[in-house]
């Protein structure tokens, strides 16, 4: 069968990963080869940001500072959490997985623009090669550039800020390209109740991105006057308000949180059905809780800030409208533990780590009514509780939903298998170090340990011991699966067209799927989380 | 009121924190049971037998009375915690009357403490037990934070501006103060102690001018009351005395030593250069280190400073 209403492509019946050369990769305008190019960017940046927490917790095995200088512990962290959370979390699904998904999940050829998808990536790249630039002095303001000290550090704050502004265009020129997408490329019969949940993510995802970058966007710019023309927009001497940076950070910041995690939420609500042999329970209900999750994410940035002589009634509003964002999260959380009721469960390497996601990012969610409520986060703000809460969320949730969503879908992208053993072996060690890095660190920062502290008191010893234990088996157990991953490219073996037996549309095409994805586009009649039924 | 989480709970109001962290971890652990519980179960009691038998799953996708409550009691319970949360928040913000005033300014990286009678310390602020204490709390350079663990409070140091924080220490003893919004190099060395005393004490020591039994006897060694103004002016927090790297140069061996300065001079570390080091630390810059450090020249008396210069000769 020949493409539908236009002549044969070129690469029509080849797999995506046939041609060779560079040129095929930096010029290609297929959204799989993109995705591919992000996944691959981004996974180096999360090895790389997880190199620096492994120096970050060698550091502080001891009270005081041992290995490094207090500078350079804090060059360590700002680089840990710069490139996890800019160059990691909010590229990774949405651009790498969202961009090789996407298409193949609604029944289209590619994305809206594929021209546009390019640019993001080379953007992206820019920018990424705009912060190595700013190497040279290197920043140690933190990832949230609180003025006035990013305004006066020594560091090239200014070229880093300039480098995030360009990652920062490269998320609204993808998030702008998904929305134009989902809403124009839905194959025939694709009816906005039948898109897969992943799909919902996305466009919530989406419509974060592209409302809510441009704030950060134009806050770095803010910041960079404020460091090269002295304007005084954050500078209390010239009648400016420090303050005010927080506001503007937070406002993108704290919807961006979603951007991470929706995305992963919605993996999670892919891989359940399909090992589980059910329908997702409260299909509805999990998409429209990703939109309203979206919505109360932009009221309540003002939770970050409560320690920050906001007003108390300001207080008060945040934290009313903070307890309401998790809502919608606990009916998501429902939703997939109700979907395993009277299932056909297996337990291969993607349903481990959506297993994993949903058991710690309830650890995450039920220490966040400890940080809402404003008397307890008046004790807790700024200590390791925030520390372990969000790496709960962000790297118990996000991480989590990225691994089950690479195992799930590292079949179709590469018509290869990984070795199941291996994986599950990797997993078990990710899973307890995890648990023993980040747990020990509610306990930490319950007994008053300050965030971002080189050298800290010695009654912190055994906790910080403890932690910096675990993140070594944690690290283990990434390896791990990174060799596994590696060794499935290499010599694993080839995988059939759906070896998971899922019901979603890209699961028709072939594995890899070919440069055009569909034959013919396929016509849609039900929606994609039919188990159980005899046809299935 | 006193819990297994209250460490060092040192004030009524940190009992009512704790109480608020102990019923949201009643309501967490309880949900944490149901949820993770039911997960686990699920999958273990559902977990596929026989291999291949995997489309008799039943069709369940949605019921509406569950799906309501499921809204319906978080949104209750979080309700619930918000609004404990509140009223103990608002409990802490409402001015005490009859409350000491302290001003506490944070500085790269030290607590500047200034009392209303005009006395001064850094890094130690003093406070009768068993009466409200008003922090009167500013930065001078970047933001800071003011966090007292065993009284669950802090609040953020901003400069061009004052925010207030109230506490009413019940027990006497020395508090740990830490500053929690990052603020450089020397952030986790930003330490300060909460000294709390018997009311009859402080009466005593504010009598004496805020000095020490023995510190107005004037017979002590200039030497030794540099050593004593080193400790209490924050030196220590960026300097070392014992050989070792710290944010600034080491106290060790440096006094007659030839210092490299920025720019390529140098110059012997004699009694001019240390004394014009603490009152304009930015005319002759160490090189290698930072021009970072506060000048003392409005808090630290000339007697002190003279007193830190016979000090550091002992250092050899």
């Amino acid at each position: 069968m020949t493409g539908v209403g236009r002549p044969e492509a070129e690469g029509n019946g080849r797999g995506y990963l046939a041609d060779r050369g560079w040129r095929s990769w930096a010029f290609t305008l297929d959204h799989k080869r993109i995705g591919a190019m992000y996944l691959w960017t981004t996974t180096v940046f999360f090895l790389i940001g997880g190199v620096f927490a492994l120096l970050l917790r060698l550091e502080l095995l001891s009270p005081q500072a041992r290995y490094f200088s207090n500078h350079a512990y804090n060059v360590f962290f700002t680089l840990h959490g710069a490139m996890m959370i800019f160059l990691f979390v909010i590229p990774a699904i949405p651009s790498g997985l969202g961009n090789f998904l996407i298409p193949l999940h609604i029944g289209a050829r590619d994305v809206a623009f594929p021209r546009l998808n390019l640019a993001s990536y080379w953007v992206f790249a820019a920018g990424f090669l705009v912060i190595i630039g700013s190497l040279v002095a290197p920043m140690d303001t933190g990832w949230t550039f609180y003025t006035p000290y990013s305004a006066k550090s020594a560091a090239a704050v200014t070229t880093l800020s300039l480098g995030i502004f360009l990652i920062g265009m490269s998320s609204i020129l993808t998030g702008l390209n998904f929305i134009v997408t989902i809403h124009k490329l839905r194959a025939p019969g694709m009816t906005w109740h039948r898109l897969p949940l992943f799909i919902w993510g996305m466009y919530a995802t989406s419509i974060i991105q592209v409302v809510a970058t441009p704030v950060v966007g134009v806050t770095f710019l803010l910041l960079a006057a404020e460091r090269i023309f002295g304007v005084g927009f954050f500078d209390p001497t010239k009648g400016g308000d420090p303050v005010l940076f927080q506001h503007f950070f937070w406002f993108y910041s704290h919807p961006v949180v979603y951007v991470m995690i929706l995305p992963a939420m919605g993996i999670v609500s892919e891989v359940i059905p399909v090992f589980s042999r059910k329908p997702i329970f409260g299909y509805k209900a999990i998409a429209y809780s990703s939109m309203a999750i979206a919505f109360i994410g932009f009221l309540v940035w003002g939770h970050h800030m409560f320690t920050s002589g906001m007003s108390p009634l300001a207080n008060k509003i945040f934290s009313f409208l903070t307890f309401f964002v998790a809502v919608p999260t606990a009916v998501k959380v429902f939703n997939w533990i109700a979907t395993l009721y009277r299932g056909s469960i297996t337990f291969e390497s993607p349903m481990l780590y959506a297993l994993t996601f949903i058991f710690l990012f309830i650890v995450g969610g039920l220490t966040g009514p400890f940080l809402g409520a404003m008397a307890t986060n008046v004790q807790l703000h700024d200590t390791y509780f925030v520390v372990a809460h969000f790496h709960y969320t962000m790297m118990g949730g996000t991480v989590m939903g990225f691994f089950a969503g690479l195992h799930y879908w590292f079949p179709k992208m590469t018509g290869k298998m990984v070795n199941e053993k291996v994986a599950r072996a990797a997993w078990a060690l990710i899973f307890v170090g995890f648990n023993v890095t980040f747990f020990t660190m509610f306990i930490a920062g319950t007994r008053g340990m300050p965030r971002r502290y080189a050298e800290y008191l010695p009654k912190f010893q055994v906790e910080n011991t403890i932690s910096s234990i675990g993140s070594a088996v944690l690290a283990a157990g990434i390896l791990v699966m990174c060799w596994n991953f590696l060794q499935g490219l290499r010599k694993g073996a080839a995988a059939p067209a759906n070896p998971w037996r899922a019901l979603s549309l890209e699961w028709k095409a072939a594995s890899p799927p070919e440069t055009e994805n569909f034959h013919e586009i396929p016509v849609v009649t039900e929606w994609p989380y039919g188990y159980g039924t005899p046809k299935a | 009121m006193d819990n297994v989480l209250a460490f060092g709970a040192a004030s009524s109001q940190a009992g009512r924190v704790d109480a608020l962290f102990v019923m949201i971890a009643g309501i967490g652990g309880f949900f944490f049971f149901l949820t993770q519980g039911m997960l686990i179960y699920f999958a273990v009691k559902y977990r596929r037998r026989v291999p291949g038998r995997d489309n008799e799953t039943p069709t369940i996708t949605d019921h509406p009375l569950l799906e309501f409550l499921w809204i319906l009691i978080p949104s209750l319970v979080v309700v619930a915690i918000f609004y404990y949360g509140w009223q103990v928040y608002t409990d802490q913000r409402i001015p005490y009357a009859g409350e000491t005033e302290v001003h506490v300014t944070g500085k790269q990286w030290m607590f500047e403490v200034k009392y209303p009678d005009g006395r001064t310390a850094i890094n130690e602020i003093r406070v009768p037990a068993g009466k409200p204490v008003k922090f009167l709390l500013s930065a001078s350079d970047v933001l800071h934070g003011f966090y007292l663990p065993d009284f669950r409070v802090k609040m953020d140091m901003i400069p061009g501006r004052v925010t207030t924080l109230w506490v009413q220490p019940e027990r006497p003893g020395s508090y740990q103060i830490f500053c929690t919004v990052y603020c450089g190099t020397g952030h986790s060395n930003m330490l300060a102690q909460l000294i709390v005393m018997p009311q009859a004490e402080y009466a005593e020591w504010l009598e004496r001018g805020g000095r020490e039994g023995g510190e107005a006897g004037g017979k002590e060694p200039l030497h030794a009351r540099g050593e004593r103004v080193v400790k209490g002016a924050g030196c220590l927090s960026c300097h070392a005395v014992d050989g070792k790297g710290k944010i600034g140069p080491n106290f060790r061996g440096l006094f007659g030593s030839t210092v490299p300065l920025e720019g390529g001079t140098s110059v012997t570390a004699d009694e001019e250069f240390l004394r014009e080091s603490i009152t304009d630390p930015g005319a002759k810059v160490v090189k290698g280190y930072p021009n970072v450090m506060p000048t003392y020249k409005a808090s630290m008396p000339p007697d002190d400073v003279r007193a830190v210069v016979e000090y550091l000769k002992t250092l050899k």
